[in-house]
Protein backbone atom coordinates (compact mmCIF):
# COMPACT_ATOMS: atom_id res chain seq x y z
CA UNK A 1 0.00 0.00 0.00
CA UNK A 2 1.20 3.34 -0.80
CA UNK A 3 -0.57 6.55 -0.43
CA UNK A 4 2.70 8.12 -2.29
CA UNK A 5 1.72 6.65 -5.45
CA UNK A 6 -1.81 7.97 -5.13
CA UNK A 7 -1.22 11.19 -3.91
CA UNK A 8 1.50 11.55 -7.44
CA UNK A 9 -1.14 10.41 -9.82
CA UNK A 10 -3.81 12.65 -8.38
CA UNK A 11 -1.30 15.19 -8.73
CA UNK A 12 -0.73 14.41 -12.87
CA UNK A 13 -4.70 14.57 -13.05
CA UNK A 14 -5.05 17.82 -11.72
CA UNK A 15 -1.74 19.36 -13.63
CA UNK A 16 -3.07 17.80 -16.70
CA UNK A 17 -6.70 19.89 -16.16
CA UNK A 18 -6.44 22.74 -18.41
CA UNK A 19 -9.05 24.69 -15.98
CA UNK A 20 -7.19 24.73 -13.38
CA UNK A 21 -4.19 26.51 -15.01
CA UNK A 22 -6.34 29.58 -15.89
CA UNK A 23 -8.26 30.04 -13.59
CA UNK A 24 -5.62 29.69 -10.67
CA UNK A 25 -2.62 30.92 -12.68
CA UNK A 26 -3.14 32.57 -16.19
CA UNK A 27 -6.24 34.44 -14.62
CA UNK A 28 -4.52 36.11 -11.52
CA UNK A 29 -1.10 36.66 -13.54
CA UNK A 30 -3.14 38.81 -16.26
CA UNK A 31 -4.65 40.89 -13.65
CA UNK A 32 -1.59 41.04 -11.71
CA UNK A 33 0.37 42.81 -14.84
CA UNK A 34 -2.49 44.80 -15.79
CA UNK A 35 -3.19 46.39 -12.18
CA UNK A 36 0.23 46.68 -10.90
CA UNK A 37 2.23 47.04 -13.83
CA UNK A 38 0.70 51.06 -14.68
CA UNK A 39 1.37 51.42 -10.62
CA UNK A 40 5.01 49.51 -10.23
CA UNK A 41 6.74 52.93 -8.99
CA UNK A 42 4.30 54.11 -6.42
CA UNK A 43 6.30 52.61 -3.20
CA UNK A 44 3.50 53.27 -0.60
CA UNK A 45 0.51 52.14 -2.43
CA UNK A 46 -2.76 53.84 -0.87
CA UNK A 47 -1.35 54.23 2.60
CA UNK A 48 -0.86 50.50 3.21
CA UNK A 49 2.95 50.96 3.98
CA UNK A 50 4.12 48.94 0.74
CA UNK A 51 4.51 48.86 -2.48
CA UNK A 52 1.94 48.72 -5.45
CA UNK A 53 3.49 45.72 -7.02
CA UNK A 54 4.06 43.94 -3.44
CA UNK A 55 0.31 44.76 -2.33
CA UNK A 56 -0.93 43.82 -5.28
CA UNK A 57 1.32 40.24 -6.27
CA UNK A 58 -0.05 38.98 -2.26
CA UNK A 59 -3.43 40.33 -3.35
CA UNK A 60 -3.62 37.82 -6.81
CA UNK A 61 -1.57 35.41 -5.44
CA UNK A 62 -4.50 34.58 -2.54
CA UNK A 63 -6.80 34.77 -5.68
CA UNK A 64 -5.04 32.51 -7.07
CA UNK A 65 -4.54 30.48 -3.86
CA UNK A 66 -8.25 30.23 -2.88
CA UNK A 67 -9.03 29.26 -6.22
CA UNK A 68 -6.57 26.54 -6.07
CA UNK A 69 -8.04 25.27 -2.63
CA UNK A 70 -11.01 25.35 -3.69
CA UNK A 71 -10.77 23.48 -7.01
CA UNK A 72 -10.62 20.64 -4.42
CA UNK A 73 -14.01 21.09 -3.89
CA UNK A 74 -14.88 20.92 -7.59
CA UNK A 75 -13.00 17.52 -8.14
CA UNK A 76 -14.46 15.93 -5.10
CA UNK A 77 -18.28 17.11 -6.44
CA UNK A 78 -16.68 15.29 -9.78
CA UNK A 79 -15.74 12.30 -8.34
CA UNK A 80 -18.88 11.91 -6.30
CA UNK A 81 -21.34 12.15 -8.92
CA UNK A 82 -19.21 9.76 -11.31
CA UNK A 83 -19.67 7.28 -8.41
CA UNK A 84 -15.84 6.92 -8.21
CA UNK A 85 -16.23 8.02 -4.48
CA UNK A 86 -18.59 4.94 -3.97
CA UNK A 87 -15.47 2.93 -5.57
CA UNK A 88 -12.92 4.62 -3.40
CA UNK A 89 -15.18 3.83 -0.70
CA UNK A 90 -14.72 0.12 -1.33
CA UNK A 91 -11.14 0.26 -0.80
CA UNK A 92 -8.38 0.45 1.53
CA UNK A 93 -7.92 3.75 0.81
CA UNK A 94 -9.61 5.63 4.42
CA UNK A 95 -11.80 8.90 4.18
CA UNK A 96 -8.96 10.98 5.95
CA UNK A 97 -6.16 9.28 3.38
CA UNK A 98 -8.64 10.77 0.45
CA UNK A 99 -9.20 14.12 2.03
CA UNK A 100 -5.28 14.51 2.76
CA UNK A 101 -4.67 13.51 -0.63
CA UNK A 102 -6.97 16.23 -2.09
CA UNK A 103 -5.67 19.13 0.53
CA UNK A 104 -1.85 18.04 -0.37
CA UNK A 105 -2.99 18.50 -4.10
CA UNK A 106 -4.65 21.33 -3.41
CA UNK A 107 -1.65 23.02 -1.68
CA UNK A 108 0.85 21.41 -4.26
CA UNK A 109 -1.16 24.08 -6.92
CA UNK A 110 -1.32 26.35 -4.66
CA UNK A 111 2.39 26.41 -4.46
CA UNK A 112 3.01 26.66 -8.58
CA UNK A 113 0.41 29.44 -8.23
CA UNK A 114 2.58 31.40 -5.21
CA UNK A 115 5.90 30.52 -7.80
CA UNK A 116 3.97 32.01 -10.81
CA UNK A 117 3.35 35.66 -8.99
CA UNK A 118 6.61 35.46 -7.04
CA UNK A 119 8.19 35.46 -10.35
CA UNK A 120 5.89 38.01 -11.80
CA UNK A 121 6.18 40.45 -8.67
CA UNK A 122 9.89 40.27 -8.81
CA UNK A 123 10.03 41.00 -12.54
CA UNK A 124 8.28 44.38 -11.49
CA UNK A 125 10.51 45.10 -8.93
CA UNK A 126 9.21 43.55 -5.80
CA UNK A 127 12.41 42.47 -3.51
CA UNK A 128 12.26 40.98 0.35
CA UNK A 129 14.84 39.94 2.64
CA UNK A 130 15.15 35.94 1.91
CA UNK A 131 12.88 35.89 5.87
CA UNK A 132 10.05 38.06 4.35
CA UNK A 133 9.69 35.33 1.59
CA UNK A 134 10.14 33.04 3.60
CA UNK A 135 7.82 34.15 6.45
CA UNK A 136 4.82 35.58 3.83
CA UNK A 137 5.10 32.05 1.94
CA UNK A 138 4.28 30.50 5.60
CA UNK A 139 1.29 32.89 6.56
CA UNK A 140 -0.09 32.05 2.93
CA UNK A 141 0.03 27.87 3.34
CA UNK A 142 -1.64 29.08 7.01
CA UNK A 143 -4.31 31.21 5.67
CA UNK A 144 -5.04 28.85 3.01
CA UNK A 145 -6.63 25.89 5.53
CA UNK A 146 -9.59 27.30 6.17
CA UNK A 147 -9.71 27.63 2.47
CA UNK A 148 -9.20 23.37 2.21
CA UNK A 149 -12.02 22.87 4.88
CA UNK A 150 -14.29 25.38 2.48
CA UNK A 151 -13.41 23.08 -0.60
CA UNK A 152 -14.16 19.93 0.80
CA UNK A 153 -17.37 21.29 2.14
CA UNK A 154 -18.50 22.77 -1.14
CA UNK A 155 -17.53 19.36 -3.05
CA UNK A 156 -19.98 17.47 -0.58
CA UNK A 157 -22.64 20.06 -1.54
CA UNK A 158 -22.65 21.22 -5.09
CA UNK A 159 -23.15 19.16 -8.35
CA UNK A 160 -20.09 19.41 -10.93
CA UNK A 161 -22.59 21.79 -12.93
CA UNK A 162 -23.27 23.90 -9.60
CA UNK A 163 -20.02 24.59 -8.39
CA UNK A 164 -18.03 26.45 -10.59
CA UNK A 165 -20.40 29.19 -10.06
CA UNK A 166 -20.77 28.72 -6.35
CA UNK A 167 -16.90 28.78 -5.70
CA UNK A 168 -16.38 31.71 -8.78
CA UNK A 169 -18.79 33.93 -7.00
CA UNK A 170 -17.52 32.67 -3.67
CA UNK A 171 -13.82 33.59 -4.31
CA UNK A 172 -14.59 36.85 -5.73
CA UNK A 173 -16.40 37.54 -2.80
CA UNK A 174 -14.27 36.91 -0.43
CA UNK A 175 -11.62 38.80 -2.21
CA UNK A 176 -13.26 41.92 -2.74
CA UNK A 177 -14.45 42.10 0.59
CA UNK A 178 -11.19 41.02 2.15
CA UNK A 179 -8.98 43.55 0.33
CA UNK A 180 -7.25 41.33 -2.48
CA UNK A 181 -8.32 43.74 -5.79
CA UNK A 182 -7.45 46.98 -3.83
CA UNK A 183 -6.71 48.32 -0.58
CA UNK A 184 -10.02 48.35 2.14
CA UNK A 185 -8.81 52.21 3.63
CA UNK A 186 -9.10 52.13 7.58
CA UNK A 187 -12.48 53.71 8.28
CA UNK A 188 -16.26 52.63 8.21
CA UNK A 189 -17.88 48.80 7.91
CA UNK A 190 -15.84 47.33 5.47
CA UNK A 191 -12.91 47.10 7.24
CA UNK A 192 -13.90 46.55 9.93
CA UNK A 193 -15.64 43.74 8.32
CA UNK A 194 -12.65 42.63 6.49
CA UNK A 195 -10.63 41.56 9.71
CA UNK A 196 -13.29 39.11 10.43
CA UNK A 197 -12.66 36.99 6.56
CA UNK A 198 -10.07 34.68 5.83
CA UNK A 199 -9.29 36.11 2.60
CA UNK A 200 -8.36 39.48 4.48
CA UNK A 201 -5.20 37.69 6.51
CA UNK A 202 -4.22 36.13 3.17
CA UNK A 203 -3.29 39.71 1.60
CA UNK A 204 -1.78 40.60 4.73
CA UNK A 205 0.43 38.28 4.73
CA UNK A 206 1.76 41.43 2.13
CA UNK A 207 2.49 42.93 5.53
CA UNK A 208 5.92 41.34 5.93
CA UNK A 209 7.47 43.43 3.32
CA UNK A 210 6.59 46.59 5.54
CA UNK A 211 9.15 44.83 8.35
CA UNK A 212 6.18 44.71 10.87
CA UNK A 213 4.35 41.79 11.99
CA UNK A 214 2.04 40.89 9.07
CA UNK A 215 -0.31 39.41 11.32
CA UNK A 216 -1.43 40.13 15.00
CA UNK A 217 -3.36 37.76 17.27
CA UNK A 218 -6.75 38.95 15.83
CA UNK A 219 -5.31 37.02 13.01
CA UNK A 220 -4.36 33.85 13.91
CA UNK A 221 -7.47 33.76 15.85
CA UNK A 222 -9.47 34.90 12.85
CA UNK A 223 -8.01 31.92 10.83
CA UNK A 224 -8.48 29.09 13.34
CA UNK A 225 -11.73 30.57 14.00
CA UNK A 226 -12.72 29.81 10.38
CA UNK A 227 -10.89 26.47 10.47
CA UNK A 228 -12.55 24.91 13.59
CA UNK A 229 -15.92 25.80 11.79
CA UNK A 230 -15.26 24.80 8.62
CA UNK A 231 -13.45 21.79 9.33
CA UNK A 232 -16.81 20.80 11.22
CA UNK A 233 -19.00 21.86 8.19
CA UNK A 234 -16.10 19.36 5.93
CA UNK A 235 -17.22 16.72 8.33
CA UNK A 236 -20.69 17.21 8.51
CA UNK A 237 -21.34 17.69 4.96
CA UNK A 238 -18.88 14.28 4.40
CA UNK A 239 -21.36 12.63 6.90
CA UNK A 240 -24.38 13.59 5.63
CA UNK A 241 -23.15 12.76 1.76
CA UNK A 242 -22.40 8.80 2.74
CA UNK A 243 -25.11 7.45 2.15
CA UNK A 244 -26.41 6.26 -1.29
CA UNK A 245 -24.23 8.83 -3.50
CA UNK B 1 -36.22 -30.74 2.41
CA UNK B 2 -38.63 -31.79 0.48
CA UNK B 3 -39.49 -29.40 -2.45
CA UNK B 4 -36.28 -27.25 -1.54
CA UNK B 5 -32.96 -27.07 -3.17
CA UNK B 6 -30.33 -28.91 -1.41
CA UNK B 7 -27.93 -26.20 -1.19
CA UNK B 8 -26.11 -27.04 1.61
CA UNK B 9 -25.00 -30.15 0.00
CA UNK B 10 -23.46 -27.99 -2.80
CA UNK B 11 -21.96 -26.06 -0.88
CA UNK B 12 -18.33 -26.31 -0.35
CA UNK B 13 -17.49 -27.53 3.08
CA UNK B 14 -15.68 -24.55 5.94
CA UNK B 15 -16.72 -21.24 7.59
CA UNK B 16 -19.11 -19.65 5.47
CA UNK B 17 -17.17 -16.55 4.10
CA UNK B 18 -20.38 -14.38 3.48
CA UNK B 19 -22.72 -14.39 6.07
CA UNK B 20 -25.93 -12.16 5.24
CA UNK B 21 -28.47 -12.59 8.17
CA UNK B 22 -32.17 -11.05 8.46
CA UNK B 23 -31.27 -7.87 6.14
CA UNK B 24 -33.85 -5.50 5.96
CA UNK B 25 -33.59 -1.99 3.95
CA UNK B 26 -36.42 0.42 3.20
CA UNK B 27 -35.68 3.64 1.30
CA UNK B 28 -38.04 6.82 1.91
CA UNK B 29 -39.93 7.19 -2.01
CA UNK B 30 -42.19 9.54 -3.41
CA UNK B 31 -45.05 7.04 -2.21
CA UNK B 32 -44.34 6.25 1.01
CA UNK B 33 -41.29 3.63 1.73
CA UNK B 34 -40.85 1.12 -0.36
CA UNK B 35 -39.40 -2.12 0.80
CA UNK B 36 -35.87 -2.68 -1.28
CA UNK B 37 -35.30 -5.84 1.09
CA UNK B 38 -37.48 -7.66 3.21
CA UNK B 39 -35.48 -10.01 4.93
CA UNK B 40 -32.59 -11.67 2.90
CA UNK B 41 -30.47 -14.56 4.36
CA UNK B 42 -27.19 -16.14 2.36
CA UNK B 43 -24.38 -18.18 3.10
CA UNK B 44 -21.44 -18.16 1.17
CA UNK B 45 -18.58 -20.25 1.64
CA UNK B 46 -14.59 -19.39 0.22
CA UNK B 47 -14.41 -20.68 -3.12
CA UNK B 48 -18.02 -20.59 -4.36
CA UNK B 49 -19.23 -18.68 -7.34
CA UNK B 50 -22.69 -17.04 -6.78
CA UNK B 51 -25.05 -15.53 -8.96
CA UNK B 52 -27.64 -13.14 -7.32
CA UNK B 53 -30.59 -13.80 -9.67
CA UNK B 54 -33.63 -11.29 -9.87
CA UNK B 55 -35.28 -8.83 -12.47
CA UNK B 56 -35.21 -4.70 -12.49
CA UNK B 57 -35.96 -3.98 -8.61
CA UNK B 58 -36.19 -7.50 -7.00
CA UNK B 59 -33.15 -5.47 -4.46
CA UNK B 60 -30.21 -7.43 -5.98
CA UNK B 61 -27.67 -3.58 -5.61
CA UNK B 62 -29.46 -2.90 -2.11
CA UNK B 63 -28.08 -6.07 -1.54
CA UNK B 64 -24.86 -5.86 -2.43
CA UNK B 65 -24.65 -2.25 -1.29
CA UNK B 66 -25.03 -3.51 2.55
CA UNK B 67 -22.73 -6.59 1.35
CA UNK B 68 -20.47 -4.19 0.83
CA UNK B 69 -21.44 -1.55 3.62
CA UNK B 70 -21.83 0.83 1.52
CA UNK B 71 -25.58 1.19 3.05
CA UNK B 72 -26.62 0.52 6.54
CA UNK B 73 -29.12 -2.08 7.09
CA UNK B 74 -32.39 -1.32 8.83
CA UNK B 75 -32.23 -4.64 10.40
CA UNK B 76 -29.90 -7.90 10.31
CA UNK B 77 -26.18 -8.34 10.35
CA UNK B 78 -23.50 -8.73 7.66
CA UNK B 79 -20.11 -10.21 8.18
CA UNK B 80 -17.79 -11.02 5.84
CA UNK B 81 -15.03 -13.34 6.70
CA UNK B 82 -16.18 -13.13 10.12
CA UNK B 83 -15.92 -9.49 10.68
CA UNK B 84 -18.58 -6.83 9.50
CA UNK B 85 -17.31 -5.35 5.67
CA UNK B 86 -15.67 -1.78 6.34
CA UNK B 87 -12.94 -4.43 8.42
CA UNK B 88 -12.27 -6.45 4.95
CA UNK B 89 -12.71 -3.48 3.10
CA UNK B 90 -9.60 -1.99 5.04
CA UNK B 91 -7.93 -4.88 4.59
CA UNK B 92 -8.18 -5.24 0.78
CA UNK B 93 -10.03 -8.27 1.00
CA UNK B 94 -13.13 -6.99 -1.42
CA UNK B 95 -13.04 -6.14 -4.73
CA UNK B 96 -15.86 -4.73 -6.60
CA UNK B 97 -17.08 -3.64 -9.72
CA UNK B 98 -20.44 -1.34 -8.84
CA UNK B 99 -23.61 -1.00 -10.89
CA UNK B 100 -23.29 2.30 -11.81
CA UNK B 101 -20.32 4.38 -11.86
CA UNK B 102 -17.77 6.44 -14.81
CA UNK B 103 -14.00 6.43 -14.38
CA UNK B 104 -11.89 9.94 -12.64
CA UNK B 105 -10.27 11.66 -16.03
CA UNK B 106 -7.19 12.60 -17.00
CA UNK B 107 -5.71 9.67 -16.35
CA UNK B 108 -4.96 7.14 -18.91
CA UNK B 109 -6.15 3.49 -18.74
CA UNK B 110 -2.80 2.23 -16.98
CA UNK B 111 -2.21 5.03 -15.12
CA UNK B 112 -5.49 4.79 -13.46
CA UNK B 113 -5.42 0.63 -12.73
CA UNK B 114 -1.60 1.51 -11.12
CA UNK B 115 -3.38 4.60 -8.79
CA UNK B 116 -6.01 1.68 -7.98
CA UNK B 117 -3.69 -0.90 -6.76
CA UNK B 118 -1.53 1.39 -5.27
CA UNK B 119 -4.06 1.00 -2.81
CA UNK B 120 -4.03 -2.49 -1.73
CA UNK B 121 -1.43 -4.81 -0.31
CA UNK B 122 -0.77 -7.59 -2.71
CA UNK B 123 -2.06 -6.54 -5.97
CA UNK B 124 -1.77 -8.06 -8.94
CA UNK B 125 0.42 -6.93 -11.56
CA UNK B 126 -0.74 -3.88 -13.77
CA UNK B 127 0.27 -5.05 -16.68
CA UNK B 128 -1.04 -8.91 -16.03
CA UNK B 129 -4.52 -7.26 -15.61
CA UNK B 130 -4.29 -5.14 -18.38
CA UNK B 131 -3.44 -7.94 -20.58
CA UNK B 132 -6.45 -10.64 -19.06
CA UNK B 133 -9.17 -8.14 -18.91
CA UNK B 134 -8.32 -7.11 -22.71
CA UNK B 135 -7.77 -3.50 -21.81
CA UNK B 136 -4.20 -3.71 -23.25
CA UNK B 137 -4.84 -1.85 -26.49
CA UNK B 138 -6.33 0.99 -25.16
CA UNK B 139 -4.15 1.65 -22.05
CA UNK B 140 -2.63 4.48 -22.98
CA UNK B 141 -5.81 5.94 -23.62
CA UNK B 142 -7.17 8.78 -21.60
CA UNK B 143 -10.43 7.18 -19.12
CA UNK B 144 -12.68 10.25 -20.12
CA UNK B 145 -12.59 9.48 -24.26
CA UNK B 146 -13.37 5.40 -23.23
CA UNK B 147 -16.74 4.27 -25.19
CA UNK B 148 -18.97 2.31 -22.38
CA UNK B 149 -18.40 -1.07 -22.87
CA UNK B 150 -14.31 -0.40 -22.40
CA UNK B 151 -15.27 2.06 -19.37
CA UNK B 152 -16.72 -1.31 -18.01
CA UNK B 153 -13.95 -3.56 -18.73
CA UNK B 154 -11.30 -0.79 -17.13
CA UNK B 155 -13.56 -0.87 -13.95
CA UNK B 156 -13.68 -4.98 -13.96
CA UNK B 157 -9.50 -3.88 -14.33
CA UNK B 158 -9.47 -2.11 -10.99
CA UNK B 159 -11.47 -4.44 -9.44
CA UNK B 160 -9.44 -8.11 -10.27
CA UNK B 161 -6.11 -5.53 -9.60
CA UNK B 162 -7.05 -5.29 -5.89
CA UNK B 163 -6.55 -9.27 -6.15
CA UNK B 164 -9.19 -9.97 -3.55
CA UNK B 165 -10.27 -13.00 -1.52
CA UNK B 166 -14.06 -12.02 -2.73
CA UNK B 167 -14.87 -10.27 -5.82
CA UNK B 168 -18.35 -8.83 -5.92
CA UNK B 169 -19.88 -7.49 -9.37
CA UNK B 170 -23.41 -5.81 -9.82
CA UNK B 171 -24.90 -6.48 -13.62
CA UNK B 172 -21.04 -6.41 -14.39
CA UNK B 173 -21.84 -6.87 -18.61
CA UNK B 174 -24.57 -4.38 -19.07
CA UNK B 175 -23.10 -1.84 -20.93
CA UNK B 176 -20.60 -4.54 -23.14
CA UNK B 177 -20.85 -6.13 -26.85
CA UNK B 178 -20.92 -9.68 -27.43
CA UNK B 179 -17.47 -10.17 -27.38
CA UNK B 180 -16.71 -7.95 -24.42
CA UNK B 181 -19.12 -10.05 -22.15
CA UNK B 182 -17.50 -13.30 -23.19
CA UNK B 183 -13.91 -12.33 -22.85
CA UNK B 184 -15.28 -10.59 -19.40
CA UNK B 185 -16.69 -14.09 -18.13
CA UNK B 186 -13.62 -16.14 -19.88
CA UNK B 187 -11.53 -13.74 -17.17
CA UNK B 188 -14.16 -14.07 -14.41
CA UNK B 189 -14.19 -17.93 -14.35
CA UNK B 190 -10.17 -17.53 -14.18
CA UNK B 191 -10.10 -15.48 -11.28
CA UNK B 192 -12.42 -17.65 -9.52
CA UNK B 193 -10.54 -20.67 -10.63
CA UNK B 194 -7.54 -19.25 -8.54
CA UNK B 195 -10.06 -20.28 -5.57
CA UNK B 196 -11.43 -16.76 -4.78
CA UNK B 197 -15.18 -15.98 -3.90
CA UNK B 198 -17.40 -14.22 -6.59
CA UNK B 199 -20.92 -13.24 -6.08
CA UNK B 200 -22.15 -11.44 -9.45
CA UNK B 201 -25.38 -9.87 -9.27
CA UNK B 202 -27.46 -10.42 -12.93
CA UNK B 203 -31.06 -10.33 -14.17
CA UNK B 204 -30.20 -12.95 -17.13
CA UNK B 205 -30.66 -16.48 -16.09
CA UNK B 206 -27.97 -17.64 -18.99
CA UNK B 207 -25.16 -15.95 -17.17
CA UNK B 208 -25.92 -17.77 -14.00
CA UNK B 209 -26.95 -20.61 -15.72
CA UNK B 210 -23.01 -20.75 -18.07
CA UNK B 211 -20.85 -18.88 -14.95
CA UNK B 212 -22.25 -19.50 -11.50
CA UNK B 213 -22.00 -22.97 -9.34
CA UNK B 214 -24.92 -21.65 -7.58
CA UNK B 215 -27.94 -19.48 -7.76
CA UNK B 216 -29.75 -17.48 -5.35
CA UNK B 217 -33.40 -15.74 -7.31
CA UNK B 218 -34.01 -12.97 -5.54
CA UNK B 219 -38.06 -11.00 -6.50
CA UNK B 220 -39.34 -8.19 -4.47
CA UNK B 221 -36.76 -8.14 -1.70
CA UNK B 222 -37.19 -11.77 -0.92
CA UNK B 223 -34.73 -14.92 -1.58
CA UNK B 224 -37.88 -16.91 -3.53
CA UNK B 225 -34.66 -19.96 -4.20
CA UNK B 226 -31.59 -20.54 -3.40
CA UNK B 227 -29.28 -24.04 -5.35
CA UNK B 228 -27.73 -25.13 -7.67
CA UNK B 229 -27.86 -23.40 -11.36
CA UNK B 230 -29.08 -26.27 -13.07
CA UNK B 231 -31.98 -26.80 -11.18
CA UNK B 232 -32.33 -23.09 -10.78
CA UNK B 233 -32.69 -23.18 -14.08
CA UNK B 234 -35.26 -25.98 -14.80
CA UNK B 235 -37.14 -24.03 -11.92
CA UNK B 236 -37.35 -20.69 -14.35
CA UNK B 237 -36.09 -21.57 -17.52
CA UNK B 238 -39.08 -22.39 -19.24
CA UNK B 239 -38.62 -21.81 -23.22
CA UNK B 240 -41.16 -20.39 -25.71
CA UNK B 241 -41.63 -21.66 -29.49
CA UNK B 242 -42.93 -18.98 -31.65
CA UNK B 243 -43.51 -20.29 -35.54
CA UNK B 244 -46.35 -19.38 -38.23
CA UNK B 245 -48.64 -22.54 -38.34
CA UNK B 246 -51.81 -21.92 -39.35
CA UNK B 247 -55.04 -24.09 -39.23
CA UNK B 248 -54.08 -26.58 -36.44
CA UNK B 249 -55.99 -26.91 -32.94
CA UNK B 250 -53.59 -25.28 -30.01
CA UNK B 251 -54.96 -28.06 -27.85
CA UNK B 252 -53.34 -30.81 -30.28
CA UNK B 253 -50.01 -28.69 -30.32
CA UNK B 254 -50.45 -28.30 -26.37
CA UNK B 255 -50.53 -32.00 -25.96
CA UNK B 256 -46.61 -32.23 -27.93
CA UNK B 257 -44.05 -33.63 -25.52
CA UNK B 258 -42.23 -30.85 -23.93
CA UNK B 259 -45.43 -28.38 -24.01
CA UNK B 260 -46.92 -27.17 -21.30
CA UNK B 261 -49.30 -24.75 -23.26
CA UNK B 262 -50.65 -23.21 -26.48
CA UNK B 263 -51.46 -20.11 -27.45
CA UNK B 264 -52.34 -18.84 -30.86
CA UNK B 265 -52.21 -15.21 -32.50
CA UNK B 266 -53.93 -15.18 -36.02
CA UNK B 267 -51.25 -17.43 -37.92
CA UNK B 268 -48.79 -17.79 -35.62
CA UNK B 269 -48.34 -19.92 -32.69
CA UNK B 270 -46.50 -19.94 -29.25
CA UNK B 271 -45.62 -22.66 -27.54
CA UNK B 272 -44.22 -23.01 -23.56
CA UNK B 273 -42.29 -25.61 -23.37
CA UNK B 274 -40.85 -27.25 -20.55
CA UNK B 275 -38.76 -29.50 -22.63
CA UNK B 276 -37.71 -27.45 -25.63
CA UNK B 277 -35.72 -29.94 -27.45
CA UNK B 278 -38.34 -32.26 -27.43
CA UNK B 279 -41.19 -29.93 -28.23
CA UNK B 280 -39.32 -28.63 -31.14
CA UNK B 281 -38.39 -32.40 -32.61
CA UNK B 282 -41.94 -33.13 -32.08
CA UNK B 283 -43.55 -30.09 -33.77
CA UNK B 284 -41.40 -30.39 -36.80
CA UNK B 285 -42.50 -34.15 -37.07
CA UNK B 286 -46.32 -33.48 -36.99
CA UNK B 287 -46.50 -29.87 -38.37
CA UNK B 288 -43.30 -29.88 -41.34
CA UNK B 289 -45.00 -26.98 -42.75
CA UNK B 290 -44.60 -25.05 -39.40
CA UNK B 291 -42.59 -22.00 -40.25
CA UNK B 292 -40.44 -18.71 -39.05
CA UNK B 293 -39.53 -20.36 -35.99
CA UNK B 294 -37.78 -18.59 -32.88
CA UNK B 295 -36.77 -20.04 -29.69
CA UNK B 296 -36.57 -18.20 -26.85
CA UNK B 297 -35.86 -18.44 -23.01
CA UNK B 298 -38.44 -16.94 -20.84
CA UNK B 299 -38.06 -13.83 -19.67
CA UNK B 300 -37.00 -13.74 -15.61
CA UNK B 301 -39.82 -11.71 -15.22
CA UNK B 302 -42.34 -14.28 -16.53
CA UNK B 303 -40.06 -17.06 -14.80
CA UNK B 304 -40.67 -15.11 -11.48
CA UNK B 305 -44.30 -14.84 -12.05
CA UNK B 306 -44.47 -18.58 -12.95
CA UNK B 307 -42.06 -19.12 -9.83
CA UNK B 308 -43.88 -16.58 -7.15
CA UNK B 309 -47.55 -16.30 -8.25
CA UNK B 310 -49.08 -12.96 -9.10
CA UNK B 311 -49.73 -12.34 -5.32
CA UNK B 312 -46.13 -10.56 -5.34
CA UNK B 313 -47.11 -8.05 -7.76
CA UNK B 314 -49.31 -6.47 -5.15
CA UNK B 315 -47.74 -4.74 -2.04
CA UNK B 316 -47.81 -5.64 1.54
CA UNK B 317 -48.04 -8.62 3.99
CA UNK B 318 -50.10 -10.61 1.80
CA UNK B 319 -46.94 -10.92 -0.50
CA UNK B 320 -44.59 -12.40 1.85
CA UNK B 321 -47.71 -15.49 2.34
CA UNK B 322 -47.45 -16.37 -1.43
CA UNK B 323 -44.03 -16.49 -2.06
CA UNK B 324 -43.13 -18.88 0.88
CA UNK B 325 -45.23 -21.72 -0.40
CA UNK B 326 -42.76 -21.58 -3.40
CA UNK B 327 -40.21 -20.10 -2.05
CA UNK B 328 -39.16 -23.24 0.07
CA UNK B 329 -35.75 -22.14 -0.82
CA UNK B 330 -35.63 -19.60 1.04
CA UNK B 331 -32.98 -19.71 3.73
CA UNK B 332 -32.24 -22.96 3.21
CA UNK B 333 -28.45 -22.08 2.81
CA UNK B 334 -28.36 -20.80 6.07
CA UNK B 335 -30.21 -24.45 7.80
Amino acid sequence: MSPLVYTRYELLRTLRNRRFFILAIAFPLVLFFLVAGPNRNVHDFDGTGISAPLYFMVGYASFGTMSAMLSCGARIAAERSVGWTRQLRISPLSPRAYFRTKVLTGYMMAAITLVALYAAGVSLGVSLHARGWLEMTGLLLIGLIPFAALGITLGHMFTPESIGPAMGGGVALLALLGGTFFPLGHHGFLPELAQYLPSYWLVQAGHVGAGGQAWPAKGWIVVAAWTIVLGRLAARAYRRDTGRV
Amino acid sequence: MTGSLPADAHAPEGPPEIELSGLVKSFQGPEGPIRAVRGVDVRIAAGETVALLGPNGAGKSTTIDMLLGLLAPDAGTVSVFGRPPSQAIARGAIGAMLQTGALIRDLSVRELVAMMASLYPAPLEVGEVLEITGVNEIAAQRTQKLSGGQTQRVRFAIALVSNPQLLVLDEPTVAMDVEGRHTFWTTMRQFAARGKTVLFATHYLEEADAYADRAVLMAHGHIVADGPTNEIKAMVGSRTIRATLAQVDTDALAALPGVSSAERRGESVALTCADSDAAIRALLAAYPRARDIEIAAAGLEQAFLALTGDGVQTEGGASVATVAPHGAGEGSAGR
